[in-house]
């Protein structure tokens, strides 16, 4: 694997820090902020295309378990450099219930201020990012390019905030 | 929080909740994590079956379900009516006969595979009915999104997830890998 010759040359953003704030179109005519779900948790999925097979099973993947995000009350939003009219065939055809959000113009732009953008290759690592409701991202992770993270890391994650949230 | 995280651990051993083939004393067991309409979890079922025949006694095969129903509108239903089989004593042989009929798992071929197999059909059609195996299935289904299951089928052996490829000759010599670390 030539995973580590192409990895994004910046850093993920850690664990502690303030999760950059962005404006990406949801659809058309539609657009997202992070700051818009300040009060609760965010789950962000960064993904390198929305019709490569192992994305495909991810994002079905996380579409099954929304539930249990949802339980702990948490917005889910999926980014790749995708424009919105690709986000919406690809959603349609595998009856996402999340929003994916274009990180198209300029491209790239939110990957790399989470430290996540692959230069060489044009698009996102594999990378996932817990933020809690004050705006601080708690947990990230990157996976190999070509492997599923799963939902284990973010559920686990999504629990510890629960347990801070009980304990303040 | 740590960056890395353990992966692909099986949180949920297999027990008395399981379905089971092979004895309880086997050096490896092999547990899958499928979905009946998962084209790859069909191409799967054979290559298991041969291994189960290569290694005998020596293992010890579960499965879970892992309905992915977005992509697969008739998984959940199929994962049900393998559960009422279950139930009738008769899980593996429903399990055989939904990979094989994997073109026709609609709700009136489920009963009928159900006639088919000698069960009590009105029964499985009231339990399909009243979704009595809803809770068992999601339960099935989150011990697998607990462990790191990112796809079907997803196989574990002694607890580990195998990250190779499933042919039948990577598989086995996983399995015989498991074997000779604990002999």
């Amino acid at each position: 694997m030539t995973e580590t010759a192409t990895r994004a040359t910046g850093r993920p953003v850690r664990a502690g820090t303030r999760a950059p704030d962005f404006t990406l179109h949801s659809a058309p005519d539609q657009t997202v902020s992070l700051h818009d779900f300040r009060g609760r948790p965010v789950i962000l999925a960064f993904y390198p295309a929305d019709w490569s097979p192992v994305c495909g099973d991810q994002m079905a993947l996380y579409n099954e378990v929304l539930p249990e995000f949802q339980g702990h009350d948490a917005e889910l939003l999926g980014i790749s450099v995708d424009g919105v009219w690709c986000h919406r065939a690809f959603a349609q055809q595998r009856k996402l219930h999340f929003p994916l959000l274009a990180d198209f113009e300029p491209k790239g732009a939110v990957a790399r201020t989470y430290g996540v953008y692959r230069e060489t290759d044009g698009f996102a690592e594999r990378a996932l990012f817990v933020i809690d409701g004050d705006g601080i991202v708690r947990w990230s992770y990157v996976s190999p390019i070509d492997v599923n993270p799963g939902a284990d890391g973010i559920l686990r994650a999504l629990e510890t905030l629960d347990a801070r949230a009980e304990g303040r | 929080m740590s960056q890395r995280r353990g992966t692909g651990v099986l949180v949920l051993p297999v027990g008395d909740r399981d379905h089971i083939q092979g004895p309880a004393d086997a050096p490896a067991t092999l547990v899958e994590y499928g979905d009946f309409e998962c084209p790859n979890c069909r191409q799967a079922h054979p290559i298991v079956k041969r291994i189960q025949r290569r290694m005998g006694p020596r293992l010890r095969f579960a499965f879970r379900n892992f309905p992915l129903t977005e992509l697969h509108p008739h998984a959940q239903h199929a994962a049900e009516v393998a559960e009422a089989a279950g139930a009738q004593g008769k899980f593996w042989e429903m399990h055989d006969r939904l990979f094989q009929r994997q073109f026709a798992l609609d709700d009136e071929h489920l009963i009928t595979y159900a006639e088919e197999l000698g069960l009590d059909s009105g029964r499985v059609a009231r339990e399909l009915a009243a979704r009595t195996y809803k809770g068992r299935v999601r339960d099935d289904f989150m011990s697998g999104v607990r462990s790191g299951v990112n796809g079907t089928p997803t196989f574990f052996i002694n607890g580990a997830r195998h990250d190779q490829a499933w042919d039948e000759e990577g598989l086995a010599a996983a399995l015989e890998r498991a074997v000779a670390v604990k002999t």
